[in-house]
């Protein structure tokens, strides 16, 4: 991943950068290594996409921690929308032993709520309206 | 093993699933801040102890600590069952001190949004490891779709906890239960009004029937 450009910095282009972050870079990290990735990102101003998402144990974790991080006029918590595991696949015996359930991906943006004016999301669209500050 | 050491053993055995079976479970009671879960601890443990769990009011994280009350006996068609209420902080991914700033001064604003976050980490962490069951309150004039929702149940259906949906506030204009049900078709959704105590037979029914 990139290093993350500081809001102070002078010469930090004027925007907001997107972390994509493949499944595949998510695979064998501890959770712990996951949230420290993104709050890190968050920090930065980033807006952080993951394609496969996070389980409800690490999403109540990384709450857990965002909780701990936040300071007044520093700091004041994430927004985060998930696409849920599709309904739609194949949950028969037969999906589950083929791997069907493993294999799904689920995209979750996490922002710094600062940041984040609107996050929006509907069946097929997640919505972020950013602002520069 | 010699048949003293057994007979022993099989006693203690007895012993300990005749207490764990006695022991209250403990309920958890979640959902977002101002669902109205304090207006709806307040109810319960005054219906069948007399005394409340703590202060309700309009300003978001009311409830900061997560307050349990033992030992509330309900007792529904000649049986009684046993539970510890804990009434938790409403969960959220954002406290923004500057949203009690028109309440109170900007001192105790930056307290209670301290407070608040360490509430919420709490509460978190008595989910994953310290409750038995968990009651989620709604209100039911809002959109309950929303990511600490979805969150909340997915952590409950993981640790395959026995769970009630309460969909609260029947009582305002906007009210739809059915939004409620439609969201989380696969719980049982209990529609109320924890402030004017509206369908409360039904509640502590559920409760005695999911918890007991």
């Amino acid at each position: 991943m990139p290093k993350a450009t500081n809001a102070d910095d002078s010469d930090a282009p004027d925007g907001v950068q997107i972390d994509l972050i493949s499944g595949e870079r998510m695979d064998g990290m501890a959770t712990m290594e996951k949230i420290r990735m993104i709050l890190d990102g968050v920090h930065d101003g980033n807006i952080v996409i993951l394609e496969e998402g996070l389980t409800p144990d690490e999403e109540s974790r990384l709450i857990e921690v965002t909780m701990a991080e936040i300071s007044p006029d520093e700091f004041n918590g994430i927004e985060i929308e998930t696409y849920p595991k599709s309904e739609t696949r194949d949950s028969s015996l037969l999906g589950r032993i083929m791997g069907g359930d493993e294999t799904e991906a689920k995209l979750t943006v996490i922002g710094p709520a600062n940041q984040i004016e609107t996050l929006h999301k509907d069946e097929t669209l997640i919505s972020a309206l950013v602002s520069r500050n | 093993m010699g048949l003293f050491t057994e007979l022993k053993d099989s006693i203690s055995r007895a012993t300990d699933r005749l207490f764990s079976a006695q022991e209250p479970k403990r309920i958890g009671i979640y959902g977002p801040p101002n669902a109205g879960k304090t207006t709806l601890a307040n109810r319960i443990a005054r219906d069948w102890t007399g005394d409340a769990v703590g202060a309700e009011s309009h300003v978001p994280h009311e409830t900061r600590r997560a307050r349990r009350k033992e030992n509330v006996e309900i007792e529904r068609d000649g049986k009684t069952v046993t539970i510890d209420i804990v009434d938790t902080p409403g969960v959220t991914t954002k406290v923004d001190y500057e949203e009690f700033t028109d309440e109170m001064d900007e001192e105790d604003a930056i307290r209670r949004s301290r407070e608040a976050t360490e509430g919420v980490a709490e509460a978190m962490h008595w989910l994953r490891e310290d409750v038995d069951g968990v009651i989620y309150v709604l209100d039911s004039a809002e959109d309950p779709i929303t990511q600490v929702n979805t969150m909340l149940i997915g952590i409950v259906e993981s640790r395959d906890l026995p769970v009630l949906i309460f969909a609260n506030k029947t009582d305002l204009e906007e009210s739809s239960v059915k939004r409620i049900e439609d969201a989380f078709p696969q719980h049982k959704t209990i529609p109320l009004s924890a402030k004017e105590g509206d369908n409360m037979d039904e509640v502590y029914d559920n409760i005695a029937e999911y918890f007991g």
